[in-house]
């Protein structure tokens, strides 16, 4: 057969060759259907791989679990959330530094699995109690399980969560050292309520109200329901009045004292500019001068009014002070005793629980709920505890906004620099060299690009920025660092040579029929582009936008050197005035992964979270990339003809 | 302005000798200097165009040789001529749309109604809207069906509605297209049939009331019933504008036009009315082509 080829290499040949049937496979261009078909299976097995993997491990960080409390055969005790079983050979040291009485037995369970043993992570929590979050229980240690009815998760705005069943429910009465009568009289004032005992503080004691002397002092009357569903009834009362109580309180440590101490700073700011003002005039029109007497005077004026602000803003930092005083004195005063694995009970302030459950008894309807609500905290909440629990809104908003000021940002430029490579510029060595050092632009490391932010936006231009229109501020830097704005900047620099090729080929697949037809209808250069080039190209512009947000919402590495932190304290756009801080640094959620996966404390409990983020990254990513591609599609229809 | 210039039109010396027919062209291929027969009817019109040993470049490979010839106003004038022999490429000088093709060089003059259009002071663009062309592929323009009639308009920043509207129906009447599309003014030019695109291509053309209509090959992609729409319109076009067209159909230039140029290898050949180019030509080889026995 080759001898046949080889003698035959014509086409002819060939055809006559297959005819026969006795043509190699080759030549039937079988295994290549093989190897291109392969090559798609791979690449198709790789993304749904990825992504089914983001989205399983993503989708159910949030379903509430029960909560299981294992008695162990050496006599500890975890009760906790299963989040994950795994197979593993455990080393014969790990048995043989077991108590005697149950090696035999563990020694024997996993001999009868080949060696093999089951052993599941168990979120434990209670970590200021444990000082662990997780622990591994290995089946074989376990003597028995449980699912106690009245187990809470309890997620709290610190330590993390906690597992208990609680045994009582207080809420306390401050007395002003109020006589036993007087006390009982209060008592007396109470509603009366189901399943409630009363006691009465008595120098650190709690007594009932029949015990106390009659010459004590009582501090406070405290009423105590110890039924667990009691108890969870009681939770259920007061707790939203906390919560709402906790949020005012929020409000006014943030917004209100941020108004306060925006006036106080602008004020300052004022005196700074005044003074420097008055420095310059000395200097330039010398001591005497009337301009510096002016100068001065303004000096002068400014300090009154800056001590005026200073003292109003003092006394309304107290009065918030004072308010924010009384909020947490009412919390304070309900709180539930639970009693955990490790202590007998220790009590849990109703105002540092974000949600609570009693895992076990939950229906299905429950369990939708709880899943929708952490997706809502997840979404729309400030992170709390270095980022591990609470949300991830600021990211959120950060990447969009991010993302948006990068677009609008690269597409006019990039636009414009690819009209002028396209339509204007003559071909000739000059542009052959521009166009290749675009092409090798994209291949720079993105971290490059961060530097040459770093550099060149945050020190150079923002720091002249600084130093002509925010003297006042200086060391501090207002332009001179990392804000979402140079961020954009650096992102735009680094998507542009993406939107730059796709605006190219783009103009270059207009038809020149077109353009043809309109010059001959008497149109200019400009005007030709403008009316028919353009709007032509615009699909396949927006095609460069998609790559270039796709590219740009992903990118980690230059963030981290021109402004994404770990936690910004307040949006880039908010309701101080100017409304818009480009100059803010702000939290991106790559970085947000970055920081969950890689630099929290807490790994185990970080996994979750980061698988979560990264989904929502993606969804983030891919809704942004969609309403880019519905616009395109709309513009696309209005340049297909359906004649040919 | 009556053009009387008439220096180059010289009787050629020996008429149709059949010896002669592939000597001459041969003649031709081998670059020898060659005066086209151009028949005596010519001279007594008046003429709108003007070419004046017009010669043009790609680069180093000349593609129009010397070329002289008057289009005659209100008429229809057609060119024909093997493929390759640059008679796209001479409507396309008329309009000076060879100026965006980078390698071209070119020798000579037109004038269009005495005005040079060869020379540094002519403005390019003020010259093609006094001009309209219809190309060989219909291209519409992207948008709907009334900016693509009322472009020429809106480019010189013509925004009266009544104007555009009395332009547009104008236009497109005069393409025989306003009854079919008078309905979907605002729908996109690009979902028309490929007849209907050409016609809207011609009512683009006459829309800003152009003094000379170019037409290259505007049949050529179509079937015989849109053809049949455009050479009617052609017909009815005839005295209102002077029409310029290239065409590779010996019968649709028999049946359209009033003046047939043939040209062969970048050369104007023969030049006069269509009855007698086709029946009795001054050349032997102007015969052969229009017989079908070379080209
Ligand atoms: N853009 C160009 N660059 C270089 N040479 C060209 C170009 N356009 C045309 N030519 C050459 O000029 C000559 C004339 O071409 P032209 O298109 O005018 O022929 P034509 O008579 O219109 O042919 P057809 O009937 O096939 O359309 C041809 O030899 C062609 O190869
Ligand atoms: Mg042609």
């Amino acid at each position: 057969m080759s001898a046949k080829t080889d003698r035959l290499p014509s086409a002819s040949g060939k055809r006559r060759g297959s005819s026969d049937g006795s043509a190699t496979l080759l030549a039937h261009g079988e295994p290549m259907v093989w190897l291109t078909g392969g090559g798609l299976a791979l690449a198709v097995v790789m993304i749904v791989g990825l992504l089914g993997l983001v989205v399983y491990q993503g989708i159910f960080t949030f379903l509430p679990v029960p909560v299981v409390r294992s008695e162990l055969h050496d006599g500890r005790v975890h009760m906790g959330e299963v989040t994950r079983r795994e197979s593993y050979r455990p080393a014969a040291s790990v048995i043989d530094s077991m108590p005697e009485a149950i090696q035999e037995r563990a020694r024997a369970e996993v001999a009868a699995t080949d060696g093999w043993a089951k052993r599941r992570l168990v979120r434990t929590g209670n970590f200021e109690l444990s000082g662990e979050h997780f622990d591994w229980v290995s089946d074989y240690e376990v003597a028995r399980d449980r699912f106690p009815e009245w187990a809470l998760v309890i997620e709290r705005v610190t330590w993390g969560r906690f597992y208990g069943e609680p045994v009582a429910f207080e809420i306390e009465h401050r007395l002003e050292k109020a006589t036993s009568a007087e006390a009982q009289a209060f008592a007396g004032l109470l509603h009366p309520a189901a399943g409630r005992e009363l006691r009465f503080r008595v120098g650190g004691v709690l007594l009932a109200p029949e015990a106390v002397d009659q010459a004590a002092q009582v501090d406070a009357c405290i009423e105590i329901w110890r039924d667990p569903a009691d108890v969870w009834r009681q939770f259920g009362k007061y707790h939203g009045d906390v919560r709402k109580r906790l949020e005012r309180r929020q409000r006014l440590e943030k917004h209100d004292t941020g108004k306060v101490s925006h006036r106080s700073e602008a004020a300052r700011l004022e005196l700074r500019e005044a003074e420097i003002a008055a420095e310059k005039a000395g200097q330039r029109h010398g001591p005497d001068s009337p301009r510096t007497a002016e100068a001065r005077r303004r000096l002068e004026e400014q300090r009154v009014a800056q001590a005026a602000v200073d003292a109003e803003g003092l006394g309304e930092f107290q009065r918030i002070r004072g308010e924010i005083q009384a909020l947490n004195q009412e919390n304070a005063r309900y709180r539930m005793v639970m009693k955990t694995t490790s202590t007998a009970e220790t009590p849990v302030s109703l105002s540092d629980i974000v949600r609570a459950y009693p895992a076990n008894q939950l229906s299905l309807g429950d369990k939708i709920g709880i899943y929708f609500s952490r997706w809502g905290e997840f979404l729309a909440d400030d992170p709390r505890e270095a980022n591990m629990e609470g949300g991830v809104w600021p990211a959120i908003f950060g990447t969009v906004v991010m993302t948006l000021i990068m677009s609008m940002l690269v597409v006019p430029f990039g636009v414009l620099a690819a009209l002028y490579l396209r339509e204007y510029a003559k071909a000739g060595p000059m542009i052959s060299a521009v166009r290749i050092a675009i092409n090798n632009l994209a291949g720079v490391p993105s971290i490059v690009f961060g530097v040459f932010g770093l550099g060149f936006f945050c020190y150079l231009v923002g720091g002249s920025i600084d130093q002509l229109f925010f003297e006042a501020k200086l060391p501090s830097p207002t332009y001179g660092t990392g804000g979402i704005m140079w961020a954009s900047f650096t992102l735009a620099l680094l998507t542009l040579p993406v939107v730059i090729v796709a605006t190219e080929e783009a103009l270059s697949a207009v038809p020149s029929s077109m353009r043809e037809g309109s010059y001959a209808c008497g149109a200019s250069k400009w005007q030709t582009i403008k009316r028919i080039v353009l709007p032509r190209a615009m699909p396949g512009i927006m095609t460069g936008m998609i790559l270039a947000m796709a590219r740009g919402a992903g990118e980690v590495a230059p963030l981290m050197l021109v402004g994404a932190v770990k936690l910004a304290p307040e949006l880039p756009i908010d309701s101080v005035f100017p409304f818009l801080h480009p100059e803010r640094s702000f939290m991106h959620l790559g970085f947000h992964i970055f920081d969950l996966g890689f630099q929290s404390q807490n790994s185990e409990a970080a996994k979750p979270m980061v698988f979560t983020t990264t989904l929502l990254l993606i969804l983030i990513v891919a809704g942004l990339n969609l309403f880019a591609v519905m616009i395109r599609n709309r513009l696309r229809k209005r340049f297909q003809s359906s004649a040919f | 302005m009556m053009t009387t210039q008439t220096g180059s039109l010289e009787k050629p010396v020996d008429v149709a000798s059949p010896a002669a027919t592939g000597s001459r062209l041969q003649a031709i291929a081998r670059g020898e200097a060659f005066s086209p027969a151009i028949h005596a009817e010519l001279e007594r019109e008046q003429s709108v165009l003007d070419v004046d040993d017009f010669n043009l470049w790609y680069g180093a490979a000349q593609a129009l040789h010397n070329i002289n010839m008057k289009v005659p106003a209100g008429k229809v004038t057609s060119m024909i001529g093997p493929s390759g022999c640059g008679k796209s490429t001479l409507l396309r000088s008329v309009n000076r749309l060879n100026d965006l093709i980078d390698c071209v060089r070119v020798k000579g003059d037109m004038r269009i109604n005495g005005q040079t259009i060869y020379h540094k002071s002519v403005d390019v663009i003020e010259l093609r809207k006094r001009m309209g062309m219809v190309f060989q592929k219909s291209n519409p323009f992207p948008m709907s069906i009334y900016e693509n009639v009322v472009y020429p308009l809106r480019i010189d920043g013509e925004r009266n509605k009544a104007v555009l509207d009395e332009v547009c129906e104008r236009s497109l009447r005069g393409a025989a297209l306003w009854n079919e599309v008078k309905d979907r003014l605002q729908e996109s030019a690009l979902g028309m049939s490929g007849g209907q695109q050409q016609r809207l291509c011609i009512a683009r053309a006459i829309s800003a009331e152009p003094e000379v209509l170019l037409m290259d090959e505007p049949c050529s992609a179509l079937d015989p019933i849109a053809t049949n729409h455009i050479e009617d319109l052609i017909h009815e076009l005839k005295g209102e504008y002077t029409i310029l067209i290239v065409t590779h159909n010996m019968q649709q230039a028999a049946r359209v036009s009033d003046y047939t140029a043939f040209m062969y290898l970048g050369r104007l050949i023969e030049y006069g009315p269509t009855a007698t180019l086709f029946q009795k030509p001054i050349l032997r080889e102007t015969l052969d082509y229009v017989t079908g026995r070379f080209g």
